[in-house]
């Protein structure tokens, strides 16, 4: 958190500091592949096959990488070289919507808001741009693509707004009703894809979405890289904005810092955290746009598995700072594109990377394991409320 | 000052009589809209008071005129308005009670007109399925009454789960499961004890991170492992269906309550025990104070910090009796993310409930009455999706948070890391 630095500060502290930020989340997260190896050794795998599996699915092959580029350089045959940058092209598609659900979550936390139903939004949000993807026919592209990203964005503002009304009106806890909201999310979404959004056909899953729709892709298929993208890096821009720049971002985060007292200096609790809780959503509906309108088209049964846990691990990771969402969420695209090869090469589960953030949350949480582990000095840096008890 | 102060009191007094009235009239209404223009005339409605199987004397089923029955409940619900309306009954739980019942028993006659409808079976289980959500509240209370949110449980109780019956399969004793996810639990709860004691982790942020956690390794073993050798590590069968002699031959009562098995008692007995040990025995004097105001409790010589340990791990060992009754309680095999929630709705039982542990009993119960319902009315295919009726536990418990029974106040150092 930079930010919170003082203006007095020289660029030198500046720049020490942030080199200590970032040592605990690097840490952190080597520390969580440390552990998460020594789960593959004991049951029973090839753990440099596992990571070099995942290296592979990650990045490509640096092997094929070269002779795509001999191929491409000799002959201006682009299929070999598409095929060597696949897997780096996947895996920044797989960060896309991590980039938006994390917005999602630090959003929240800045609030002092913990915003657990990004994975209800998410679904949410999906099934809000598929509708308006494939009902909505005639329009040109320039009108249809961002009716369909606005039609996600508030639909998951919806979704968020609920939890946030409540919370402010009636102090009832938001962890709680976040994850009920996932729920009704679910069930809802079993409903609409068994019967009024089915597309024809056996399985329940909604039609696609019509191509003015779609978020443009660069490249031919397989390649899946798309406009969403840069999207998802403009709205972290804008989230950056928001949050330092702007008069209700500064009132947001006093809210979080120390709600008595923004209380005292005349900002409405009640407005702020409705307002933030309705953005979150947002962001978390835009992270399911993103994702059907960029990549798959259509939405089915658990398409937003497994976001909402991983949008908070982020959130804490980035240390609630869109910039540091946006590092933390390639990284986690990085990871789970690669953990994929991982699965099919070296039949190691893909739930293996729930374990890994699992420890790097604790990790993150508690920086005195990892200086205890590692022996580095404690630093005092600003803590970012991140939680209150029940209501409060 | 207390002149304003008293008029204030009134007027909220007033507008809340006057929603608590419009409430029930509304209600009442519905009933009659929803309910008694769509009850077919002239049908009746069979509600089963006998259990297939079970030991308990038979008694006559009760049938009652469908129509009939709708419309009084229509009635009460309206006259109970109305006269909150102009006179005022003063206590809020009587409103709710009434409201609650008038519907419920409007509802089910609807449902099951011309068809019958077993009332037993529908209260056992209630009982059965709100097992799961009594432990994780009964966690809750028991840590949070020390000050330490544990919203880890449903992590808890996967590993938990998990453990128990590929311990049972493996050893080919269930009771060994049961200890083992007993164990489990207490294990990972001082995991987050010492997070959240000794680093002074935020507490919600170290349950979430035990719940990712919990839910990774599960899932990881299951696939690594269980699937790939369901019958030597995740066929456990279980716990048989005790029945305690004499009292089980009362009917209705007695196939509810004394025809289950040992995760069922051992849940209840739980709730007696705690409620005596939480405000009788010095143990619960303590932690209360400790829950309430720390610094008083360390003054007088307190430990506040073994209390929290204590206290959070017992939690643990609760929430893993809870895991337990997932695999080896109820299926006999593991599946990934069986929990479905549970945990979290024990959470919301746990505010419902005031953190007391009759309390949390309670509104456990009517969690795993809204649970059965849904199951039972499939069965009668009511016109509604199931979707929806899957909903009603969530819903529920978002209803119940907004605090319409009146606010709920948690131990006043609930969440808060202690310093010295």
């Amino acid at each position: 958190m930079s930010e919170t630095a003082t203006p007095s500060q020289t660029k030198t502290g500046n720049r020490s500091s942030l080199a200590q930020e970032l040592l605990v989340p690097v840490l952190a997260v080597v520390t969580g592949l440390i552990i998460g190896a020594i789960v593959i050794v004991a049951s029973g795998a090839n753990v440099f096959d596992a990571y070099g599996a995942l290296f592979t699915g990650s990045f490509g092959s640096p092997i094929r990488l070269i002779e795509g580029l001999q191929v491409y350089f000799s002959t201006g045959e682009t299929k070999e070289l598409l095929r060597a940058i696949y897997p780096f092209t996947e895996s920044l598609v797989t960060a896309t919507p991590y980039i938006f659900a994390g917005l999602s979550v630090a959003l929240g936390f800045r609030a002092g808001l913990f915003n657990i139903g990004a994975e209800g939004q998410f679904f949410i949000g999906a099934l809000c741009s598929a509708f308006v993807g494939y009902s909505v026919k005639g329009l040109p592209m320039i009108i249809h693509l961002p009716l369909a990203i606005l039609a996600g964005a508030l639909g998951g503002a919806l979704w968020g707004m609920i939890p946030g009304y409540l919370k402010a009106k009636f102090g009832a806890h938001e962890v709680v009703n976040t994850i009920m909201m996932n729920w009704i999310a679910f069930r809802l979404s079993d409903w609409l894809l068994n019967g009024p959004m089915k597309a024809s056909g056996f399985r329940p899953v909604t039609p696609n979405v019509l191509p003015t729709a779609e978020l443009p892709r660069f490249f031919d298929d397989p390649l899946r890289f798309n406009l969403g993208f840069f999207l998802a890096l403009l709205v972290a821009y804008l989230v950056y904005w928001f949050l330092f720049k702007t008069t209700t971002g500064f009132e947001i985060r006093s809210v979080g810092a120390n709600p008595d007292a923004a209380k005292y200096a005349g900002m409405s609790i009640v407005k702020n955290l409705v307002l933030v809780m309705a953005l979150a959503g947002g962001l978390a509906g835009m992270a399911g746009s993103a994702q059907v309108l960029g990549v798959d088209h259509w939405v089915g049964q658990g398409f937003s598995a497994g976001y909402g846990f991983d949008a908070i691990a982020l959130a804490l990771l980035g240390k609630s700072h869109p910039f540091g969402v946006v590092l933390s969420a390639l990284l986690f695209g990085f990871l789970r594109s690669g953990a994929t090869n991982m699965q099919s090469r070296a039949g190691i589960p893909i739930d293996i990377i729930s374990i890994i953030q699992g420890l790097v949350i604790v990790f993150i949480a508690a920086p005195a394991i990892i200086r205890w582990f590692y022996r580095i000095r404690s630093i005092k840096t600003e803590e970012t409320v991140l939680t209150r008890g029940w209501g409060k | 000052m207390t002149t304003t102060t008293m008029e204030l009191s009134t007027s909220a007094e007033k507008r809340k009589r006057i929603s608590y009235g419009m409430t029930l009239l509304v209600a009442g209404l519905l009933i009659y809209l929803l309910f008694g223009l769509t009850t077919q005339a002239g049908v009746s409605t069979t509600f089963g008071l006998n259990l297939a199987g079970s030991q308990a004397i038979e008694v006559s089923d009760f049938v009652v005129p469908a129509q009939l029955t709708v419309n009084l409940m229509a009635a009460i619900a309206a006259f109970a308005g109305a006269y909150q309306l102009a006179k005022g009954i003063r206590s809020t739980g009587w409103l709710i009670g009434i409201l609650a019942v008038t519907f419920v028993i409007a509802f089910l006659t609807w449902a099951a007109q011309d068809k019958s409808f077993n009332l037993t079976g529908m209260l056992g289980s209630s009982l059965v399925r709100a097992t799961p959500i009594a432990l994780a509240a009964l966690c809750g209370v028991i840590s949070e009454r020390s000050a330490v949110i544990n919203i880890g449980i449903e992590g808890i109780m996967l590993m938990s789960a998990q453990t128990a019956v590929v311990t049972a399969t493996v050893s080919g004793n269930l009771y060994v499961g049961l200890i083992a996810a007993i164990l489990v639990g207490a294990l990972v709860a001082a995991f987050h004890a010492y997070l959240v004691i000794r680093f002074k982790v935020d507490q919600v942020v170290s349950g979430v991170a035990i719940n990712i956690f919990g839910t990774g390794f599960t899932s990881f073993i299951s696939s690594r492992f269980l699937q790939k050798a369901t019958d030597t590590l995740n066929n456990s069968g279980t716990f048989p269906i005790i029945s305690i002699p004499g009292l089980s031959k009362i009917p209705i009562l007695g196939p509810v309550l004394f025809e289950n098995n040992i995760v069922i008692y051992l849940m209840i007995l739980l709730v007696v025990v705690m409620h005596i040990m939480l405000f009788y025995t010095p143990w619960g004097l303590r932690t209360r104070a400790v829950g309430e105001h720390p610094k008083a409790a360390d003054t007088l010589g307190i430990n506040v910090y073994l209390v929290r340990y204590v206290n959070v791990i017992l939690g643990g060992m609760i929430a893993g009796l809870g895991g337990a009754y997932f695999t080896i309680g109820s299926v006999g095999r593991f599946d990934e993310i069986m929990t479905a929630g549970k945990g979290f709705i024990g959470l919301a039982a746990m505010i419902f409930g005031k953190w007391n542990p009759i309390g949390a009993f309670t509104s456990s119960l009517i969690f795993g009455f809204a649970d059965s319902l849904q199951v039972k009315l499939q069965i009668l295919r009511v016109p509604i999706p199931s979707e929806f009726l899957l909903m009603a536990p969530y819903i529920v418990t978002m209803i119940i948070l907004t605090g319409v029974v009146g606010r709920a106040i948690p131990p006043a150092a609930d969440g808060q890391p202690y310093e010295k």
